[in-house]
């Protein structure tokens, strides 16, 4: 018996070892639905391996920051020149989309969509992969002491990247989204088709889930769908790259990623996404009378003559907001200028600003016009602007304060009163929308919190109102007294 | 200069110093985690097979040259998102082999290395293959004439890496 084993000996070690290897591996298999436990050794090689990757990232990143900051620095005039025009670009760019946006958000409350941002991010170095071309495994700088956890979404400015697989201490693990154990829920840009991403063995990014009689264009874009939990929808995937005919019942459909999965250098962990139940209730309750009100061809108002503080944009002419008269409540109301001021820029940027055809103004007392004044920057081109900032009033009331509501309105229709004003970042950052605005009023007719903020004429715009539809417009144009917009607006 | 031996007086039997024996190794592992990401076609470079192989080969001791392979394969797959083991499994019948064969062949040979280590290459990715199909159920593609290619490629390094590695050895 000995004879044999010191014989055989090398072998049966091999063949013990092998067992356990197998044993454990069963194991694991076993237990892959329970994926919470990290493993020891796991722990153990990472943390031998990668604070040596992440010295030699910060020699590196140590070496070219030296090299680009202060040697190379030919061109730099040139490009900041280019960047400048480039923002100016952009600013145009972001009032328009901040109006699209807007307007996604009033029709989102007034389906009662839960609505989910990113409202919070992450930024982390790559320092390393799992360096098998079998697991797409990347290595960022951050862990759980940044406040990382397991299935957080990574993205970069391009695309998304991944989700965070396992949390150490310092630093985390990232499954790419073209790993084969990987999953996204997607969806066709412009076809709506919705469909699984799933990673294959050699890299590849496929949608799966089409059914082989979808139409596919290539090209088309794809976005997050938000179905798997882990990516608010919406972000960008990709494009599809090739579309074939699956063996099944299913298209083969190749993605190009967004982002470039094999050199990402930087990437942002989403630590916070935010989901809220757009209200609607105020947007829906919006009476038919009210609408006909806004639609019909009115006979303005006899222009006002405004205040001289408002007209140099003086911050306390400009809070004097009123209650529309015939509300029998009108208060004066103290709003922050400058606030006011940017979120009304924001939110009713000159370009898209309807020209109020045909809304019917209401009537207004002393110190409205200054709250218009601000609200009307701009808008020097605008037919329906009869009066210096009233019309835009009118156009932005909510219904219970046009004259059609008012009427029947026996209680005070809140003004600006109690209505903080948003500021500037919470319109514009796509994680703050005007739904989660903070109303605040009490009144009956209250502002909608699903609707734009208050302007200083303590109204409000609605998606019928911001965008009226093209009819003549019967009232007399007068010049507007307003000072062309600019991009700092009035304070 | 006979590739076989025919007794073990011929046999030299080196050894290498704790720094080496533990540095090389991790290394090894450390480039492999860290290379691919600035250079993606490094990906088909497998680093730790080649200094399992190296340190098998070198050893010419069987067990010595499986828990090698073992060990390293364990850490190569605990870097990665797959179940622990895969790797480690491949490794460890490479490591038994090598050393198996440093025993008999000559293995100080150019030639002989880049066959050797194609050789090795190859039956490492098909145990890695029908382990990862047969017990993990991993979607995996077999291509022939691209495991050649990267085993050649494999290979070729392996050749320069073990002239490198041998300044390290000690003789017993």
């Amino acid at each position: 018996m000995e004879s044999i084993l010191g014989r055989y000996r090398n072998l049966i070690i091999l063949v013990g070892v092998l067992f356990l290897q197998v044993l454990g591996l069963a194991v694991q298999v076993k237990r892959s639905a329970d994926a919470e436990n990290t493993r020891l050794i796991r722990i153990w090689a990472v943390s031998a391996i990668t604070p040596l990757e992440r010295g030699l990232v910060w020699v590196q990143n140590g070496a070219g920051s030296l090299w680009h900051n202060y040697f190379y620095l030919r061109g730099v005039r040139a490009e900041n020149r280019q960047l400048k025009e480039q923002i100016e670009q952009m600013r145009l760019e972001q009032v328009r989309l901040s109006e699209d946006a807007a307007q996604a958000h009033r029709l989102q409350a007034l389906l009662a969509f839960k609505e989910q941002f990113v409202s919070k991010t992450v930024a982390a170095q790559v320092i390393g992969s799992s360096g098998s071309d079998s697991s797409r495994i990347l290595y960022i700088d951050k862990g759980e002491n940044d406040g990382l956890a397991r299935d957080m979404a990574v993205v970069t400015a391009d695309g998304i990247v991944g989700k965070v697989l396992q949390v150490f201490p310092s630093v985390s693990q990232v499954l790419l989204i073209n790993d084969q154990s990987s999953g996204v829920g997607a969806i066709l840009e412009k076809s709506r088709l919705q469909g699984v991403l799933k990673g294959t063995a050699n890299g590849e990014v496929m949608l799966e889930r089409l059914m082989s009689d979808e139409q596919v264009q290539t090209g088309e874009t794809v976005l997050t769908s938000g179905g798997d939990q882990i990516f608010p929808k919406g972000l960008p995937v990709g494009t599809v790259a090739h579309v074939g005919g699956g063996k099944s019942l299913f298209l083969n459909v190749r993605i190009r990623p967004a982002a470039n999965l094999s050199k990402l250098e930087e990437v942002l962990v989403v630590t916070e996404k935010q989901e809220r139940q757009a209200t609607a209730e105020d947007t829906v309750r919006m009476r038919a009378a009210d609408i006909l009100a806004q639609r019909l061809p009115s006979v303005p108002e006899k222009p006002a003559t405004p205040e001289p503080n408002a007209a140099l944009g003086n911050p306390a002419g400009a809070a004097n907001a009123t209650a529309p008269a015939g509300s029998g409540a009108a208060k004066p109301v103290t709003v922050p200028g400058p606030q006011l001021g940017i979120a009304n820029k924001v939110q009713n940027p000159p370009a898209t600003k309807p020209n109020g055809a045909g809304i019917p103004p209401t009537a207004k007392a002393p110190g409205a016009s200054a709250a218009t004044s601000i609200h009307e920057v701009g808008n020097t081109s605008t037919p329906g602007a009869t009066v210096p900032g009233e019309p835009v009033k009118s156009r932005v009331s909510k219904p219970a304060a046009s004259p059609a509501s008012a009427a029947g309105t026996t209680g005070a229709p809140k003004t600006a009163a109690g209505t903080t004003p948003p500021r500037a970042s919470e319109v514009s950052k796509p994680g703050a929308s005007p739904a989660s605005a903070p109303a605040g009023t009490t009144g009956t007719p209250k502002t909608a919190p699903g609707t734009k903020p208050p302007n200083a004429s303590g109204t409000k715009p609605s998606g019928s109102q911001t965008k009226p539809p093209a009819m003549p417009n019967p009232a007399p144009t007068q010049p507007n007294p307003q000072p062309p917009a600019n991009d700092d607006g009035p304070h | 200069m006979p590739i076989t031996y025919t007794s073990e007086e011929q046999i030299e039997v080196y050894r290498f110093s704790v720094p080496v024996t533990v540095g090389v190794p991790l290394l090894a592992l450390f480039l492999q985690a860290f290379l691919p990401r600035r250079f993606p076609f490094l990906a088909y470079i497998d680093l730790p097979l080649l200094v399992t192989i190296f340190f098998a080969m070198a050893r010419r001791n069987p067990i010595s040259g499986l828990l090698t392979g073992a060990v390293i394969g364990l850490v190569q797959d605990s870097l990665g998102g797959h179940p622990i083991g895969l790797y480690g499994i491949a490794k460890t019948v490479v490591g038994f082999g090598a050393s198996s064969l440093g025993v008999k062949l000559d293995v100080e040979n150019a030639g002989a290395r880049l066959l050797l280590t194609l050789g090795f290459y190859l039956v490492h990715g098909v145990v890695y293959f029908t382990v990862a199909r047969g017990m993990v159920n991993m979607t995996l593609n077999w291509s022939w004439g691209w495991s050649v290619l990267a085993g050649l490629a494999n290979a070729m390094l392996g050749v320069v890496l073990f002239w490198f590695l041998d300044k390290f050895k000690q003789r017993t």
